[in-house]
């Protein structure tokens, strides 16, 4: 009997040591190149961008001010990724609906069919708050540069199903436009662990209530 | 007598445990095919998305219009519809590639997922059934 006890022990020590280690504190790593300029850390930081929501109304960098961002690229008449992407964004949605911390922006890659009209539509059959959930569409080439910043794909293909190749990857983005981590936004489970980071995220004083 | 005895019981408990393990599934070109084609929109867990595009679980227009699912498959469907009492107006896009067949495994593997108990269909029903599309509507 003792033996058995004295085994299990054994065999149970490595797992408590391995969930024992507290991962939680741990800094978030930031995205992209660092440059040294006079001796300080220059991370990649998103440029200014203005794009216009589903509501008609220019969506800047101070838009996201004090703020953290979840950032994905889409267009409407996706056949393909959209919907499971647009699903795991909605949990998100739910998660810090009440949080004035959290927005998420969806940038669309077809702005010539996205137009305010359709936005809006679409976000109004995901019953979205705009506030909270801004769907933007904007002069092409700055979209797509935009998306190239997040590091995501974003580009015409007449090959592939609905005539545009781009990226399923949700990208968070800190108040010091920042990219803090990402998360294929087609497995839930890696959805789960970028919620666990916009927390640690959030945990960081240097963002306000 | 114990040897027959074991061998039975271990016999009744495999296939016990082959009918409940979990990747037990009966309609697996089914959901194949529905994960390719269908999930895309109505997601994989059959929710649907929203007042974008309508669940498949536990839905009432699925319930109501069996005689009409391999023609929506096949054909798509243009209509503004009610399921389980919301609205849906963009248009469903038809699945082409899919054989009578595929669209019998199809329709038995939605009819029989997430908690739906649908009619089991047969691929004699569903031939009849794509030879009055257009028809019924």
């Amino acid at each position: 009997m003792k033996k058995i006890i004295l085994r299990s022990l054994l065999f149970c020590c490595p797992f408590l040591l391995l969930f024992g280690c507290g991962a939680d504190d741990k800094l978030l790593p930031v995205y992209g190149n660092k440059d040294m300029v006079d001796g300080k850390p220059v991370y990649h930081t998103i440029s200014d961008f203005a794009f216009i929501n589903q509501d008609s109304q220019l969506v800047t960098n101070k838009t996201f001010k004090d703020k953290i961002y979840i950032v994905d690229v889409f267009f409407t008449h996706c056949p393909t990724i959209c919907p499971t992407v647009k699903k795991q964004m909605l949990r998100i949605y739910e998660k810090y609906k009440e949080d004035d911390r959290v927005v998420l922006i969806s940038q669309t890659v077809d702005p010539k069919r996205d137009t305010v009209g359709r936005l809006k539509y679409y976000a109004d059959k995901l019953e979205v708050k705009t506030e909270k959930w801004h769907f933007v569409t904007g002069d092409k080439e700055q979209l797509y540069d935009m998306a190239d910043e997040y590091f995501l794909v974003a580009k015409e293909d007449a090959s592939v199903d609905g005539g545009f190749d781009h990226s399923g990857t949700l990208i968070l983005v800190d108040q010091n436009r920042l990219v803090r981590a990402n998360a294929n936004g087609l497995e839930p489970e890696e959805v789960d662990r970028l919620m666990e980071d916009i927390d640690r995220l959030l945990a960081d004083n240097s963002i306000k209530q | 007598m114990t040897l027959i005895f074991s061998f039975i019981f271990f016999t009744f408990y495999g296939v016990l445990l082959f009918f409940t393990s979990c990747d037990y599934q009966p309609y697996k070109q089914g959901r194949n095919l529905y994960n390719f084609y269908c999930a895309t929109c109505h997601i994989d867990d059959g929710t649907g998305l929203k007042g974008l595009y309508p669940p498949l679980a536990q839905s009432d227009y699925l319930a109501n219009h069996q005689d009409q699912l391999a023609c929506i498959i096949r054909y798509g469907l243009k209509d503004t519809i009610i399921v389980n009492g919301k609205t849906y107006d963009q248009a469903m896009i038809p699945v082409t590639a899919l054989n009578e067949v595929q669209i019998t495994n199809v329709i038995n593997y939605i009819n029989h997922s997430w908690g739906n108990t649908l009619p089991h269909v047969k691929v004699v029903e569903i031939k009849e059934a794509l030879k009055d599309c257009g028809k019924t509507k």
